[in-house]
């Protein structure tokens, strides 16, 4: 690659962006008791919400696997009426505030919500304050990343292994299972690591909808949130896990996606 | 707006300024703004009382930023601009004096009792302390950083009720909107929630010999840039005035 002379305007600029990114980070690194991380990790609040963090996460993660892919494959490969209302409206909560979604939630959901009531008075089934909405809350959130990157996948896929497949034979499913997923196995994967760094890092909606308590709705957000309050160095610990954690999920997605860049 | 404002007060110095050293000058130089940073239970009471402080005081803004008083005392500690500090407790203005972050003492400036709070109509029938632990029944509270949690814990411990919330919510106000929304059956907040909820929420008292009368201490920041307009504030807080406004939204008095 010809190396490009970067004009000093655009180097000043991009220098304070990048700094931007990079002071905050710093700031968590520099002020945290490294002294007392092993006691902060290990303490059991922070045990119960990294566990609660991961356990709801991956079923987040697994949810939006079964039910993404599928919608993923009917914006790519089917046309009809209202497609693009609908794909707006599937990925609109990665722009809603999450708050906004937590509370659109309660109105579904909630004890009183358009199927919560229902579910109420004939099941006796009640989602808010459960890990069961703490998944819930969180699939919401992170599932658009998963259709978005599958979709992508689908549409820059070659179909004619499809077709070549179908006129040697194959039925569907076998064609789905054995020759589009295999092909659209990095987009897969990079949907689903997006997904799980969305869903583990989840707060707004969870807090809204599913309340906050140790061990049944506390993840690591909700404690990293409280701890500010009344642990601070503890919470600094924490931030710092979540954000080794996304740094990771990133580091791992530019392999996959871009070679080594 | 604000151009015309400085205007006037240009006018206003000048004025003082032609008078003389014979006097008391016209204005008290009350202008500027001032940030308080208060607790969620003062949402209603402290944007009535900023309200009519601005309307005696043409020229001078209060701006409101509301929390549970920990997240407050979180914000202050790591550099917001506040100038005055109003607390639902004296254990986080007692935390915020020790870090060195108050100027002056902190002036008590009303009380606050507790009470249940459960869905208007109390559809759960919900008498007393004991219902609370009744299987059933979802009771959620403020969490223990947060003074209205800390209270709660405080009264169940001498009715020797075992009452498990199913949340911990981060402020006081969150509780009542949870049980508003139908989310949860009952929770143990300020008397003053219940009133300010009005007519979508039903109280049900809590015996005195069992519930805690909450104390409100008011201070200056130290960072603050208007001492001379927080000062006033809070004197206006503490005033005839001030205090029947507070106890028009359901305080007991400051002393």
């Amino acid at each position: 690659m010809r190396r490009e002379r970067v004009p000093v305007a655009v180097a000043v600029l991009a220098a304070i962006g990048a700094a931007f990114f990079i002071l905050p980070l710093l700031g968590l690194i520099v002020r945290s008791p490294w002294g007392d991380a092993v006691k902060a990790l290990t303490a059991p609040e922070t045990v119960e919400a990294l566990k609660l963090s991961l356990a709801a996460s991956l079923s987040a993660t697994a949810i939006a696997l079964i039910l993404g892919v599928p919608l993923a494959w009917v914006f790519a490969r089917v046309e009809f009426r209202g497609r693009n209302l609908l794909r707006a409206l599937t990925t609109l909560p990665m722009v809603l505030p999450p708050v906004v979604g937590g509370i659109a939630l309660l109105l579904a959901f909630g004890r009183r919500g358009l199927v919560g009531s229902w579910l109420d008075s004939t099941f006796g089934i009640t989602l808010p304050f459960t890990t069961v909405g703490v998944v819930m809350a969180e699939t919401f959130v992170a599932m658009p990343f998963l259709i978005i990157t599958v979709e992508a996948g689908l549409r820059s896929m070659d179909r004619r292994y499809e077709e070549a497949a179908r006129t040697l034979g194959a039925r569907r499913w076998t064609v789905f299972t054995r020759v589009t997923l295999p092909l659209i196995g990095p987009s897969l994967f990079a949907g689903a690591v997006l997904c799980w760094a969305r869903a583990l890092g989840e707060f707004g909606a969870t807090i809204t909808f599913a309340g906050n308590f140790p061990g049944v709705t506390q993840t690591m957000p909700l404690a990293v949130y409280l701890l500010l309050e009344s642990n601070q160095e503890a919470s600094y610990i924490l931030s710092l896990v979540l954000l080794v954690i996304s740094l990771g999920v990133l580091v791992t997605l530019r392999h996959r996606w871009l070679g080594s860049a | 707006m604000s151009n015309r404002i400085s205007a006037l007060i240009c006018v206003a110095v000048l004025v003082c300024a032609c008078g003389g050293n014979g006097g008391p000058p016209e204005t008290t130089g009350l202008s500027g703004s001032i940030s308080v940073f208060a607790a969620a239970s003062l949402t209603e009471s402290a944007k009535a009382l900023g309200t009519s402080f601005q309307a005696a005081h043409p020229g001078a803004t209060v701006q409101l930023n509301f929390a549970g008083s920990p997240t407050l005392v979180t914000q202050i500690e790591q550099g917001a601009s506040a100038d005055l500090f109003a607390s639902a407790d004296t254990t986080n203005m007692n935390k915020l004096q020790a870090d060195g972050f108050t100027v002056g003492t902190p002036r008590v400036f009303a009380h606050n009792t507790l009470e249940i709070v459960v869905a208007a109509g109390n559809p759960k029938g919900i008498s007393g302390l004991a219902d609370l632990a009744k299987p059933g029944v979802i009771y959620i509270t403020a969490a223990a950083t947060v003074p209205a949690g800390k209270y709660a814990l405080q009264i169940l411990a001498s009715a020797g009720v075992k009452a498990t919330p199913r949340s911990l919510e981060t402020d006081v106000k969150s509780v009542v909107s949870k049980i508003e929304l139908g989310e949860a059956d009952a929770g143990i907040v300020y008397v003053t929630d219940v009133k300010a909820a009005g007519s979508k929420v039903t109280g049900v008292p809590i015996p005195d010999s069992v519930n805690v009368i909450a104390t409100y201490p008011m201070v200056a920041v130290k960072r603050t840039k208007n001492s001379s307009l927080g000062n006033a504030f809070i004197s206006y807080v503490l005033s005839p005035d001030g205090q029947a406004i507070l106890q028009s939204f359901g305080f007991l008095p400051a002393s």
